[in-house]
């Protein structure tokens, strides 16, 4: 110490002694309670999210409507006309999602998304009923900013006063699927918490199945490694619809891709067909058009078995009621 | 009304063009629009204007390509006045000028009082600039675009674009991410309403990442840093812009007038030189340096120093020594047989080298690249990355597709569009021909073709369904068909699985196969660039029949 500097007092000397004292103890205190928090980092439980989005059936009324005719517009009301009214299906406040195939960079000739007009009009009928919010959105395979422009959905739906929501990455939650062979996936959150889901694919060409139609759809839900379902592709289809259970579906076959599918470019791989399918049976409505596009019987496609089998509808439509109408 | 400063009118000016810089950069990016469908998508702002108005880049796509390409002869908007004014530009609009003008304003230990007089004097080695254009430009002559390496605006769009910009995005995500996970429902709502603001102003529709990333920043972040020891550093002693507006400026009819009578060695004007022109009594004005901040006569306290028309005392133009420029000159001349005196190039081009759609022939594509990034900024796949050494040290950070990264999107032109120079020629989607009339386009723009490494494909290799390639295939007919095949699986069944071909004549080599393949470290489809349509020499078949 050098000869100069004023002695310590006994005060100082204290106080000093305790500051250390302090720190040090808290040292320990944070070091000791950090190591009783150590454990092998696992990944957050998924959320169980699973539920049903059916409504009542009604002996009174048919289960599918085919509707034939040149507006796409006409014939996706008339559809929902036939099958009991919008107000069947979707209750005033509700939270609706609304589910088309924007999956590829493509114009509607391409035939590769839903049928923008569709999708419009049943947005529209939506809001009519007494919709709280109507969702459009799904989580395209191409750029989702060019597959919402190009394929007119955005355009038209927005119009029709829905929400379109472009898929972020920021937007997907690990959820338990709680399927055979799907369990933890990421689903885009809009799926989750809403009322009512409306399921309104594209009726495609598909080289491993033969044909994509409406439980392929939900394809569309998941982000992650994805292209991974293809390899159980029937139980992941049925996984996916028990845990969506659509309120509706509405197969648009107004142009159908029968070659090159799911991506198609090609005007010659598209046909006018001018049809529209509507059910509340999405097994029956996926055997139907499989038998009545592409000739398939149900047999070739096995996920319809097996979805029967997990009791999401019947796969003999000949016993479905059904109602076949061209305009 | 009192007229404002001219320092003050200059950072006006200063923090305007900047502004309007970061604004385009920003929107280098295609945001999609929820209210428009269907048409051919095109950039709503001129991206690339900056480019446009830079006689380097102009002058060195004239010398290669003997010819301007679209909106270059703008920069005769900078070219023209300069010669009759001096440097304004780089004191007045270079953005990067501006962000090196900010940084040597801060206080630094290194710079203060004598010493940051004496760092202010003229030097000898501000004369590097000059003789660095000099060996780009004759480079230039003999066809290669290197002049982008130094070119301002290519180190500024290339360095914020592909590495300041991403880290940003990156860190203001995490950041909002704690803010939206948190668990208190006040905190979220902050969270999702600053999202909002910031994802209309600043972040990308998704985060960005570019390879050599990180080195892109280090060199920028090392380029602003020397300005705590030497202000503006880069914009004395490298910018070849700076040093071919500063060899214009020697027939400026503006200039500095000292008056001897009034100067009693203050040293004040030197304070805050921006140039190192040497402002102060007793010596020569250095015109070709000085940036016309007019730091030096707001500076002045005997109103000694202005700038007149026609002045009577002569500046002091680059300075150049005949030795040098004749070295300079031979460097250039000798740069591009050195670096293509490597088989790279010409002889065993690297089967990775994918370049964007439209691209020109190597060749041509080299001698008009600037190497700015705006192609890899705009790719809405973030497909495009600068290359590190697969053509050589001379394309160094030219763009090169990475479809493991991302694949190019179908109906896609946006990096032909923003190519300032013409390396990637502006096509159109219909031209491209992968989005309307597919399989029906005489002459589709191919990047190359896909192979498959059968022992790691599903089917070929695991007895297992896949499929997932021929889906994303964009042409029609596509390009990967389907056979059936029995295969045994390891338990000695026999079942049957769809293996996956490649036709080449139809393959057009966006890269979606190898993007989507669910073999995800090492795909088992992959691109090479033999078959692409830019060359006549790198192709497989004799003839590609028509679809």
């Amino acid at each position: 110490m050098p000869p100069d500097s004023p002695p310590l007092s006994r005060r100082d000397a204290l106080i000093k002694l305790l500051r250390v004292a302090g720190a040090g103890a808290g040292a320990a205190g944070l070091g000791i309670w950090l190591s009783e928090h150590s454990w092998r980092p696992v990944s957050e439980l998924a959320i169980a999210a699973k539920h049903g989005h059916t409504i009542a059936s009604d002996p009174q009324l048919p289960e599918m409507a085919v509707i034939t005719g040149d507006d796409p517009a006409q014939l996706a009301r008339r559809a929902i006309e036939e099958l009991g009214g919008i107000r069947r299906f979707i209750a005033r406040g509700d939270v609706v999602l609304v589910k088309p195939n924007i999956g590829w960079d493509r114009t509607p000739e391409q035939a590769a998304n839903t049928n923008p007009d569709v999708v419009a009009e049943i947005v529209r009928q939506c809001s009519n009923a007494g919709a709280k919010r109507v969702i459009v959105t799904d989580t395209s395979c191409n750029d989702p900013r060019r597959c919402f422009q190009r394929s007119g959905i955005a355009e038209a739906a927005q119009h029709a006063g829905a929400d379109v929501i472009l898929p972020d990455p920021a937007m997907f939650k690990d959820v338990d699927l709680q399927g055979e062979v799907l369990h933890a996936w990421p689903v885009l959150s809009p799926f989750l918490n809403v009322d009512k889901v409306i399921n309104v694919p594209i009726a495609k060409h598909h080289s491993l199945t033969g044909t994509t139609l409406g439980m392929k759809n939900w394809y569309g839900m998941l982000g992650g490694p994805r292209h991974q379902l293809h390899q159980k592709i029937h139980e992941s289809l049925v996984d996916l619809a028990d845990f969506v259970r659509p309120t509706l579906t509405i197969l648009d076959c107004y142009r159908i891709l029968v070659r090159n599918g799911p991506t198609g470019g090609n005007l010659q791989d598209v046909l006018l067909k001018k049809t529209l399918i509507a059910g509340t049976n999405p097994v029956a409505l996926d055997a139907y058009a499989a038998k009545a596009f592409w000739n398939l019987e149900v047999s070739d496609l096995p996920y319809l078995k097996m979805a029967a089998n997990r009791g999401l509808g019947t796969y003999d439509f000949e016993k479905v009621r059904m109602q076949i109408k061209t305009l | 009304m009192r007229f404002p400063k001219p320092t003050k009118l200059r950072t006006f000016s200063q923090v305007v063009f900047f502004l309007v810089f970061l604004f385009l950069l920003l929107r280098t990016e295609f945001r999609g629009s929820l209210t428009a469908s269907n048409s051919e998508i095109r950039l709503p702002y001129p991206v690339s204007l900056f480019f446009q108005l830079d006689p380097l880049v102009a002058i060195s796509n004239a010398l290669s390509s003997h010819a301007l390409y679209r909106g270059l002869l703008w920069s005769l908007v900078v070219l023209i006045p300069t010669m009759f004014l001096g440097r304004f530009f780089c004191g007045w609009i270079c953005p990067l000028g501006s962000i090196h003008h900010f940084f040597s304003s801060l206080k630094s230990e290194r710079k203060r009082g004598r010493q940051l007089i004496e760092s202010n004097r003229y030097k000898r080695w501000q004369t590097t600039k000059y003789y660095l254009l000099i060996v780009s430009l004759v480079a230039a002559v003999f066809g290669t675009g290197v002049i982008g390496w130094l070119d301002p605006f290519s180190l500024l769009v290339r360095s914020l674009g592909l590495s300041i910009l991403p880290a940003t995005n990156y860190g203001l995500r995490a950041f909002l991410g704690q803010l939206e996970h948190s668990p208190y429902a006040f905190v979220q709502t902050i969270g999702s309403a600053l999202h909002f603001i910031l994802g209309a102003v600043l972040l990308s529709f998704k985060q960005p990442y570019f390879r050599l990333g990180i080195w892109l920043g280090v060199i920028f972040v090392f380029i602003v840093a020397l300005n705590f020891r030497i202000t503006r550093f880069w914009c004395r002693a490298l910018c070849p812009l700076g040093a071919l507006l500063g060899i214009v400026s020697r027939w400026s009819v503006l200039g500095l007038v000292k008056s001897p009578d009034h100067c009693n060695d203050c040293n004040r004007c030197l304070l805050r030189c921006q140039g190192g022109d040497d402002p102060i009594g007793g010596v020569p004005w250095h015109q070709a340096e000085c940036h016309l901040c007019l730091n030096c006569v707001d500076e002045c306290p005997e109103h000694g120093l202005r700038f007149e028309w026609f002045p009577g005392q002569k500046g002091v133009g680059a300075n150049l020594q005949r030795r040098k420029v004749l070295t300079g000159l031979a460097a250039g001349a000798a740069l591009v047989p050195l670096v293509r005196s490597t088989p790279g190039f010409a002889a065993e081009r690297h089967e990775r080298l994918l370049r964007p759609p439209g691209a020109l022939d190597e060749a041509d594509f080299l001698s008009r690249c600037i190497r700015c990034g705006e192609c890899m900024k705009v790719c809405p796949n973030n497909a495009l990355h600068p290359a590190f050494a697969q053509a050589g040290i001379e394309a160094l950070w030219t763009p090169v597709l990475v479809p493991r990264l991302g694949y190019c999107e179908t109906s896609c032109v946006l990096c032909s569009q923003t190519c300032p120079t013409g390396a990637i020629w502006e096509i159109t989607a219909k031209e491209k021909g992968w989005s309307e009339d597919v399989g029906r386009a005489d002459k589709p723009v191919r990047l190359g073709t896909a192979f498959y490494d059968r022992g790691r494909c599903l089917p070929w290799a695991m007895a297992t369904e896949c499929i997932v390639c021929e889906e994303w295939c964009p042409t029609s007919p596509k390009a990967i068909y389907l056979r059936t095949a029995e295969v045994i699986d390891a338990a000695g069944n026999s079942k049957e699985v769809k293996q996956p071909y490649l036709d080449p004549a139809r393959c057009v080599g966006c890269g979606a196969c190898e993007y989507a393949c669910p073999v995800q470290d090492r795909p088992a489809v992959y691109v090479t660039t033999v078959g692409e349509s830019r060359s006549r020499t790198n192709q497989i078949l004799l003839n590609r029949r028509k679809s």
